[in-house]
């Protein structure tokens, strides 16, 4: 009777999802209305969990509880800890959770909504929630080993060289476009300037009362640390309304990306307990209540999405980025669907903190999951907008123009209709003098969020006070990468010259401290400062750039999970992590290419450095010429990179099914688990 | 309301964890201290090099 119910409800659930993506996919001329998107997540989400991830569970993995885990075989009371399976979600949730999924949806989202949405659910379902889910269980059994040692083991020494070299690269990359994403967000804007600038007294705060009030009160303080951010918030308004106040706190693009170094150099360099720490635990806070806050507001208010299913833009002449539909949007969406990053935490502190095997399924598959849900949210909040509104924030004025009035009329010329006076009004009801040309995705996001919470929740009254929450959410979420990924990449630079000079690998000895922070600032400040410069805004080059890093680093993941499938005899179902991975390599490799040598100067970098020395030469003409020529070379380095690790992962899987190679998996020895016998 | 309770106590534990409160509490058992101004600066000397290293994700 049971059976016949799950079939029954199961059943139910499929034509449900089917229903709703069919609804999404055909339907054209109308709006529809978000919950169609809601609907389809959820039930694709749901099927994908239930189905899917039991059938590799089952079938590839073959989960075994009784197999004891680093947490309980090393448990040590610091980073080897058994820990609760919900606990672990949230926990490893809150770590994967970042700005990627909410600003590369937006950005996207000049295609319509269609190929996004299509993208962030088919993506998850399939590769990345099957990455995260895999790679956190063979780091699981392998002692909590990281993806590079991992890669090292399993495909060979390139393979560990490419991960470590890779993660340095797409670090330094990620910071530069994520501060940028800070500075188009905040240039000219004394209110966010105003509130993000008040963040840091506030951390400081935070850290001497954790430190010297009430020790060890993290919640405690961050929930006050959260009440002062709000008044902050609320302050803001008055410094944007006095003359004398908004000036001191508006600055322009190139200063707010000065601060920005000057910040994250600071962080890098000061005791973590005074800034990053409790910047770290303000902004989780944060991040957690906004994301379930949004997803309240989005299914009460249900909004209508005013974007079409698909733009004239999916031809590659797209402002807000050039390139084709195929393979940009899948390079833009990013962490939503499937992220690289992802692998260096499946296989960094959640392993460590595992119980059962069988946990791995929830924490792995079911946290991308939501992680991807959160994509949707962003999607939602993108296409919210009228299109016309969409495409002014989010035009470069490069592309559209400096003048208001030029610039509607532009937008307008594509079928997208806004006036300079709907842009003036919006402007004016968020509380910024403009918001034209406002690229990279943050304001977009924060203009859609604010539309909903104030349709929920306060009104058309409180537009403003939502859309600056909106920013600081973000770029509070965005400077707290900024800080803790210089930290991490300073100390993985400081591993590595530690083996050089052992004094430089020191992590206490201050020369190096200093030296290494500079290095690390001043590699990710360099594609900042290039960002601002740039005519087109930066994100045009950047965000794909960012996008193809990542998603070559879950290549890798890719590759290290198919060598070990293959190892351990199930190469008949390898076509789980094979099939992600071919896409991938299309996927990237046409961006790559397209990226390098596109004849159009707004997609190939080497087209824009000819367009440029073809062009009138500015005093700036010789600086953009060498940036793209950078861009072009970081992007060609990389996808060597990833060849040698496709190669020399090829040669393992000829060799182990020719039966040429031996296949040892390098697994830890099984232990039987005390925990099942104590809980029984 | 058992199960109200229990999903309290856990999600209330998910945020001592996320937040650090619950590593903290283990140092203390640990090292067999009670809270104070010194133990948590021990417990920050200890624990940052290793929290400092985990990459926060895009």
């Amino acid at each position: 009777m049971s059976k016949l119910l799950a079939i029954l409800g199961w059943g139910a659930v499929a034509v449900v999802g089917a229903l709703a993506v069919g609804a999404i996919a055909v339907h054209r001329g109308e709006p529809i209305n978000a919950l169609w998107l809601v609907v389809a997540a959820t039930c694709c989400y749901a099927l994908g969990y239930r189905f899917y991830s039991k059938f590799i569970a089952v079938k590839i993995l073959a989960l075994d509880g009784l197999r004891a885990t680093p947490a309980e075989r090393l448990e040590n009371g610091r980073d080897f800890l058994v820990t609760n399976k919900w606990v672990v979600f949230g926990h490893h949730f809150a770590a994967i959770a970042g700005p990627g999924p909410l600003v590369g949806p937006v950005l996207a989202a000049q295609f319509g909504y269609l190929p996004g949405t299509m993208w962030v659910l088919a993506g998850a379902v399939f590769a990345g929630c099957v990455q995260d889910f895999v790679t956190l269980l063979f780091s699981v059994r392998r002692d909590g080993k990281s993806l590079t040692e991992m890669a090292k083991d399993e495909i060979g020494r390139v393979g560990g060289f490419v991960a470590y070299v890779a993660v340095i690269a797409i670090l330094i990359i990620l910071l530069g476009v994520a501060a940028l994403i800070v500075v188009n967000a905040l240039k000219a804007s004394p209110w966010g300037t105003f509130t993000i600038a008040m963040t840091m007294p506030i951390a400081v705060l935070m850290g001497v009362y954790l430190r010297r009030i009430r020790p060890g009160k993290v919640l405690e303080v961050s929930a006050l640390g959260f009440v002062l951010v709000l008044a902050a918030i609320w302050g803001g308004q008055y410094v944007s309304q006095s003359p004398g106040l908004a000036r001191l706190f508006t600055f322009s693009a190139p200063t707010l990306a000065i601060l920005i170094m000057v910040y994250g150099f600071a962080a890098s360099a000061l005791p973590v307990w005074l800034l990053l720490a409790p910047r770290d635990y303000l902004s989780t806070f944060v991040k957690l209540g906004t994301i379930a806050l949004l997803a309240v507001g989005i299914v009460a208010l249900h909004p209508t999405l005013h974007m079409p299913a698909l733009t004239r833009f999916v031809d590659g002449t797209g402002p807000v980025f050039a390139g084709k539909i195929f393979p940009f949007a899948f390079i833009t969406i990013a962490c939503g669907a499937i992220s690289g990053f992802h692998a260096l935490i499946s296989s960094g502190t959640t392993p460590k903190l595992v119980a059962r095997e069988t946990e791995t399924r929830m924490v792995g598959y079911g946290a991308m999951m939501c992680e991807s849900a959160v994509a949707v949210m962003a999607i939602i909040a993108a296409c919210v907008m009228q299109p016309g509104v969409y495409f002014a924030i989010n035009s470069p004025a490069g592309v559209v123009g400096q003048a208001p009035a030029a610039a509607a009329a532009t937008i307008s010329s594509w079928g997208f209709p806004v006036t300079a006076a709907d842009m003036q009004a919006l402007a004016h009801a968020v509380g910024e003098q403009t918001l034209y040309n406002r690229t990279g995705g943050a304001p977009a996001f924060a203009v859609g969020m604010a539309h909903i919470f104030s349709h929920s929740l306060g009104g058309e009254t409180l537009m403003a006070l939502w859309y600056h929450f909106a920013i600081m959410f973000e770029a509070l979420f965005i400077l707290t990468i900024l800080d803790a990924g210089t930290r991490v990449a300073r100390f993985m630079v400081q591993d590595a010259l530690g083996h050089v000079y052992k004094p430089l690998g020191r992590t206490s000895w201050y020369p190096s401290i200093l030296g290494t922070s500079a290095l690390i600032v001043g590699a990710w400040g360099y594609f900042l400062w290039q960002g601002v410069k740039d005519p087109l805004g930066g994100i045009n080059s950047l965000w794909p750039l960012f996008g193809i890093s990542n998603q070559l680093l879950a290549t890798v993941a890719l590759c290290v999970a198919t060598t070990i499938i293959i190892k351990m005899h199930r190469a008949k179902y390898a076509a789980v992590t094979l099939v992600p991975l071919a896409w991938l390599v299309a996927v990237t490799f046409t961006a790559s290419w397209q990226k390098m040598f596109d004849p159009n100067p707004r997609v190939g970098f080497l087209a824009q450095a000819e367009a440029l020395a073809a062009g009138p030469a500015t005093g700036a003409t010789g600086r953009l010429i060498f940036n793209n020529r950078l861009d072009a070379a970081v992007t060609g380095v990389l996808v060597v990179m990833v060849t040698l690790v496709l190669v020399e992962s090829g040669r393992q899987w000829w060799g182990i099914l020719s039966g040429t190679r031996q296949a040892p998996v390098k697994e830890a020895p099984f232990v039987r688990t005390r925990l099942v016998e104590e809980r029984g | 309301m058992k199960r109200i309770v229990f999903s309290w106590h856990t999600f209330m534990a998910t945020l001592r964890e996320i937040f650090d409160e619950a590593a903290y509490a283990r140092f203390l058992e640990r090292a067999g201290m009670a809270s104070s101004r010194a133990a948590y600066a021990a417990f920050r000397r200890e624990f940052e090099e290793v929290k400092v290293r985990r990459p926060k994700c895009c």
